[in-house]
């Protein structure tokens, strides 16, 4: 246990110090989101009815550009394979990596949906179910990322491979985190968000077993 | 506790590297891979240290604790150095201490063996090959396993850090640790065997 959280701390400190990813993935989200009103024309009624949509969409895509990263800097300095011989299973290194991933691109994004919903005209009751739907569907992003991350590791332009290969795995948790926010205030949002939960839930247990199958793989 | 290996066989891509290879390695005593490039030195290590599963046959470590397996009481320094560029080296080792399981005591002592004290607080992306190597080494020491298992050790280190790396070597043999090490250059370790990889041994 101390391992694994010594294993965070160190995946947080290396976050913040090469900054990298953080700042990348919160520009993409900044730019695609201000940009959409440009494209389809100021109508504020139009960009209420599609921004819940528009915030999950691009929120995905800006996640999924850092995911690739995620074992990649351990795999080329070597790095993987000391862990790998360390006390810690590679199911739980897996864990430990998609859990500090979630909390340097998950968290932070979730943080400035709200911000980027005001440029979209999002309706006032809606905020608070969108920054709770992207709390609990983002660690499915990044625990289910985890496998597509570990799959494409020695793959050349791994990431586009990786964006054909986990996106439609992401579905459900756009469907039901887009649903719980349009049916915010009535009784249809509460099974959504549930749907959503249970979703991030399975992604926790089942993500970090199937990308420790693909890093053993990896590391033949 | 002895590392035993029994009719070992691997292959790497459908080539067969060696087969019926079997040896001992005895504690306080070191085994040198020798033999041409590709003859399987590098797979036979990551063979025991957990990475490659053996086409046929088994390699065992007799008499320790049977709940850790073999790969987490074996320290792997392969051709990388596992070191994060942007961490110092002191963060760098504090990570693998803690991270590997060893004593605080530890950290400065095995900076200091591999004379590394010095450059503690510097980022690790400005140490040359050779530092980066001896910053790699610097796990051996930060906790105690009894297997080394060394490719290439002296790759880029100059002959005082290499004479570094054998009173290392050498004091792990004296508590009776093992290593096994792939080399191409001489190491004069105080006990070591040589296995001859690849075909006979050169007369």
């Amino acid at each position: 246990m101390k391992a694994f959280s010594h294993l965070v701390r160190r995946d947080l400190a290396l976050a913040w110090k090469e900054g990298g990813t953080i700042g990348v993935a919160l520009g993409f989200y900044l730019l695609v989101v201000t940009l959409l009103p440009l494209a389809i024309g100021p109508d504020l009624n139009l960009l209420a009815r599609i921004a819940p949509g528009i915030l999950w969409l691009a929120l995905l895509l800006a996640a999924l550009l850092s995911l690739g990263r995620m074992f990649e800097g351990d795999m080329e300095d070597g790095s993987l394979e000391v862990l790998a011989t360390g006390p810690l299973p590679l199911e739980a290194i897996a864990g430990a990596k998609s859990l500090a991933h979630w909390l340097t691109t998950g968290v932070p994004l979730t943080v400035l949906a709200p911000l980027l919903g005001l440029l979209l005209n999002l309706e006032l009751e809606a905020y608070g179910i969108l920054v709770a739907t992207m709390l609990a569907g983002t660690p499915a992003i990044s625990f289910l990322g985890a496998v597509g991350a570990a799959l494409t590791l020695k793959a050349r332009r791994g990431g586009l491979l990786m964006g054909l290969l986990m996106l439609p795995l992401f579905v459900p948790t756009l469907i039901f985190g887009i649903s719980a926010i349009g049916a915010a205030g009535d009784a249809a949002a509460g099974p959504s968000f549930l749907i959503l939960a249970a979703i991030s839930l399975g992604a926790l247990v089942l993500g970090p077993v199937a990308a420790a199958a693909a890093l053993r793989f990896q590391l033949q | 506790m002895k590392l035993v290996a029994e009719r070992l066989a691997c292959t790497r891509g459908g080539r067969t590297l060696f087969t019926e290879l079997s040896f001992v390695v005895e504690p306080g005593t070191a085994l040198l891979l020798i033999g041409p490039n590709g003859a399987g030195k590098t797979t036979l290590i990551r063979t025991i240290a957990g990475f490659l599963t053996p086409a046929s046959g088994t390699v065992a470590l007799d008499g320790s604790d049977a709940e850790r397996g073999l790969g987490e009481q074996c320290h792997y320094v392969g051709h990388l150095n596992a070191v994060k560029a942007s961490l110092t080296v002191a963060e760098n080792a504090d990570f693998w201490e803690h991270y590997l399981g060893g004593g605080d005591a530890n950290r400065e002592r095995a900076l200091a063996a591999f004379g590394l004290a010095p450059l503690r607080d510097i980022p690790a992306g400005y140490l040359s090959a050779g530092q980066k190597r001896r910053l790699g080494l610097v796990r051996l020491l930060l906790s105690e396993r009894p297997v080394w298992l060394l490719d290439e050790p002296t790759a880029s280190l100059d002959s005082a850090s290499q004479e570094m790396l054998i009173g290392a070597v050498n004091a792990h043999m004296g508590s009776g640790g093992l290593v096994v090490a792939a080399t191409h250059a001489p190491l004069p370790f105080a006990k070591a065997r040589e296995l001859h990889l690849g075909g006979a041994p050169p007369t």
